[in-house]
C-alpha cells in the first residue's frame, strides 16, 4: 500500500521537474544567445568600421572624375526682355505681345516721371514699391528692351542680378557664398551640378520685399497640441 | 484548566510518533512541493515570455536580425530585399533600399539664417514627404518655433501659429536634430542603437532600437521622434530612394530622427529641407573643405548654437545677416 503511494506521488514530482526543468532550459539558452548577440554588437561599435573597406565606398571618392572638374553652377536666368500685353489676339487665339520698343520708340523719355502713379497712361497701375528708385534708374530710356547701369551701361534684362548688386551688395556677397538665395541639386559639385535662383525669381524688382507666406503644414505631436498654451507645455 | 495540564502536550507527542503514518514518506507533502516547482516554473516562464519570444508583428529573420555594424554586405543585401519585400507587401510600393555610407574626409553642418526665415514652414512638409513620414500625424523632423525677438530661449518659442508670417515682433527659428559631437542620445541608449558615424550624422538602426525613449529624454533639442503607430503611407506617396539608416519607412515602437537626409547628401545632393526653403535661408555643406559656403558662413557672420552651455557641441547652427 505505502510503496505503491509513494510511487504515484514520486512520479508526479518526476512530471513536475521535469516540465519546470525543460522550461528553465529553453529560458537559459535563449537568454543566452540574445545576450551574446548583443555583446558582440557592443564590442563592435569599438572597432574600426568593417564597412568603410566595402568597394562600393571606394568608388564614391576615387572618383573617375578628377577633383578639379566640377559640374557648373547654373543660376536661373530670367526670359529675355518682358513683353507687354495688348489684350489683342492672333487668329490661333494667342495673345499678342510686343516689345517696349514698339511704343517707346515714339516716344521721348519724360524724366519727371519717377513712379507708375506719375503716368498719365499705360503701367499706372503697376504696384511699386522699391525704396525711392525711379523708373528710369534701372530703365534704359533710350531702349527700354534693355535695363541700363548707373552709369548708363546697356545691360540685357537676362542679366539683372548685375543691376541689383549695385545697391545691395552684402546681399551679393552672401549670395556669392551660398549664404543668400535658394538652390538645388548637389553640395558636392564633384558628383552633380546645382542651380541657383536668380534675385528676381524671389524678388520682384518693383516690389522685393519677400511677401507675407501662410503656414499651411503643421505636424501634429506633443509639442503642436494647439490647445494647449505654448509657455506651458515647454516649460521646463 | 488547561494550564494544569502540562502532560498532556508530549503525551500526544509520543502517541503520534507511534501511528504509522508518520514513519512512512511524507507523500503529500512531496507531491504538492512537485507541483509549486512546477507551477512557480510555469509562471516564471510566461513572465519572461514576452522577452524572449517573437511578436506577431516581426518575422523570425528580423528576429534573429544582427547590429547593422555586425552585418556582413551579404548580410545587408538579404536585410534590404526583405525589408523591400516588407514594404511592398505592407505599403504596395517598389522601394530600393541602400547603405549610403560616409564620404571620406567629409564632415557635414548645416546652418539656418534667421534673418531670412520667415516661418512658412516648407522644410518641415519635405521632411515629410523625403522621409517616408507617417501620414496621419503629418510627422516631421523639424520643428520651426515661432520666437519673441529679444530671447533665445527655445523652450519658449511657439509651434502652434497659423497666422500669416512674419509676425513684426518675432522670429522664426527650425530646430530639428543637431548632429552634436558629444551626443547625449547616443550616450543613453541601453543596446548602442544609436551612434555618430564619422561625417557627424548620429543615426539609429531602427531594427535594434528597443523603444525606450531614453534618448528622446536626453536630448536637449527635442529633435528625436517616437513611432508610437505604424506609419500610414499612400503607395504613390512613399519615397522610393531609401537608405537603411535613414528614410526606410520605419516599425512601430522606435524612435527615429533627421540624418541629414544622407542616401541623398552622402550621394552628394543638398538634404531635402534646404531644397524646399523659398527663402533660401539653409546653408549645408562640408566643414572639412575650407572653400565651403558653410566655412564662409562660419567666418564672416554672427554665428550661434543652441544651448551652448550643455557641452553637446552641435554641427548645427544659427545666424543672422549682419
Amino acid at each position: 500500500m505505502t510503496d505503491s503511494k509513494s510511487t504515484t506521488s514520486r512520479k508526479g514530482v518526476a512530471i513536475g521537474l521535469l516540465i519546470g526543468g525543460l522550461t528553465l532550459a529553453v529560458i537559459i539558452v535563449l537568454t543566452v544567445v540574445l545576450s551574446l548577440g548583443k555583446r558582440a554588437a557592443i564590442g563592435a561599435s569599438f572597432e574600426p568600421n568593417p564597412i568603410q573597406k566595402n568597394p562600393k565606398h571606394s568608388s564614391l571618392s576615387d572618383s573617375s572624375r578628377p577633383n578639379h572638374v566640377l559640374f557648373p553652377v547654373k543660376i536661373n536666368r530670367p526670359n529675355s526682355g518682358p513683353r507687354v500685353d495688348t489684350d489683342i489676339f492672333d487668329n490661333d487665339g494667342q495673345p499678342v505681345t510686343v516689345s517696349c520698343q514698339t511704343c517707346h520708340a515714339t516716344r521721348a523719355a519724360n524724366f519727371e516721371n519717377r513712379i507708375p502713379t506719375d503716368l498719365n497712361e499705360f503701367h499706372n497701375g503697376l504696384e511699386f514699391s522699391h525704396s525711392s528708385v525711379s523708373c528710369l534708374s534701372c530703365h534704359n530710356s533710350d531702349n527700354y528692351d534693355f535695363l541700363k547701369l548707373a552709369d548708363q551701361t546697356r545691360l540685357e534684362f537676362v542679366d539683372v542680378m548685375t543691376l541689383c548688386s549695385q545697391c545691395h551688395g552684402t546681399q551679393r556677397r552672401d549670395y556669392d557664398h551660398g549664404a543668400h538665395g535658394g538652390m538645388n541639386g548637389y553640395w558636392d559639385l564633384t558628383k552633380g551640378p546645382r542651380t541657383r535662383n536668380n534675385c528676381v525669381d524671389c524678388h520682384d524688382p518693383h516690389v522685393p520685399a519677400f511677401p507675407k507666406m501662410r503656414p499651411t503644414f503643421k505636424p501634429h505631436d506633443r509639442f503642436l497640441s494647439p490647445t494647449e498654451p505654448k509657455a506651458e507645455t515647454h516649460a521646463k | 484548566m488547561p494550564s494544569n495540564e502540562p502532560h498532556v502536550p508530549p503525551a500526544t507527542n509520543k502517541a503520534s510518533a507511534s501511528l504509522p503514518i508518520i514513519g512512512q514518506p511524507s507523500t503529500r507533502r512531496t507531491a504538492l512541493k512537485g507541483a509549486a516547482l512546477t507551477l512557480g516554473l510555469a509562471a516564471f516562464g510566461k513572465a519572461i515570455w514576452p522577452m524572449i519570444s517573437i511578436p506577431e508583428n516581426v518575422s523570425l529573420d528580423e528576429f534573429l536580425q544582427q547590429h547593422y555594424k555586425e552585418l556582413s554586405a551579404d548580410d545587408k543585401q538579404k536585410v534590404f530585399a526583405r525589408l523591400a519585400t516588407e514594404t511592398k507587401e505592407k505599403y504596395g510600393a517598389k522601394v530600393t533600399i541602400n547603405d549610403q555610407r560616409p564620404i571620406p574626409g567629409v564632415k557635414f553642418a548645416y546652418a539656418i539664417n534667421l534673418s531670412k526665415c520667415n516661418g512658412n514652414g516648407k522644410c518641415m512638409e519635405a521632411c515629410n514627404i523625403e522621409n517616408n513620414h507617417h501620414r496621419g500625424v503629418d510627422q516631421s523632423y523639424i520643428r520651426v518655433l515661432e520666437m519673441t525677438k529679444g530671447s533665445m530661449e527655445m523652450e519658449h518659442g511657439s509651434t502652434t501659429y497659423t497666422h500669416d508670417v512674419p509676425q513684426d515682433d518675432k522670429f522664426y527659428m527650425p530646430v530639428q536634430c543637431q548632429q552634436c559631437d558629444n551626443p547625449p542620445c547616443v550616450t543613453v541608449c541601453p543596446v548602442e542603437a544609436t551612434w555618430k558615424e564619422e561625417d557627424g550624422i548620429v543615426v539609429v538602426d531602427y531594427n535594434w532600437c528597443i523603444g525606450c525613449r531614453y534618448c528622446e529624454a536626453a536630448c536637449p533639442y527635442h529633435a528625436r521622434r517616437f513611432n508610437w503607430e505604424q506609419p500610414e503611407i499612400a503607395a504613390e506617396e512613399v519615397n522610393p530612394n531609401q537608405g537603411y539608416l535613414s528614410n526606410r519607412i520605419r516599425p512601430q515602437g522606435t524612435m527615429e530622427k533627421c540624418h541629414f537626409c544622407l542616401h541623398r547628401t552622402r550621394e552628394g545632393r543638398l538634404p531635402a529641407c534646404l531644397e524646399a526653403c523659398p527663402t533660401g535661408a539653409r546653408v549645408f555643406g562640408n566643414i572639412n573643405d575650407p572653400d565651403s559656403d558653410i566655412n564662409w558662413i562660419l567666418k564672416n557672420k554672427r554665428v550661434f548654437v543652441l544651448k551652448e552651455e550643455l557641452g553637446t557641441e552641435p554641427s548645427f547652427f544659427y545666424f543672422f545677416d549682419s
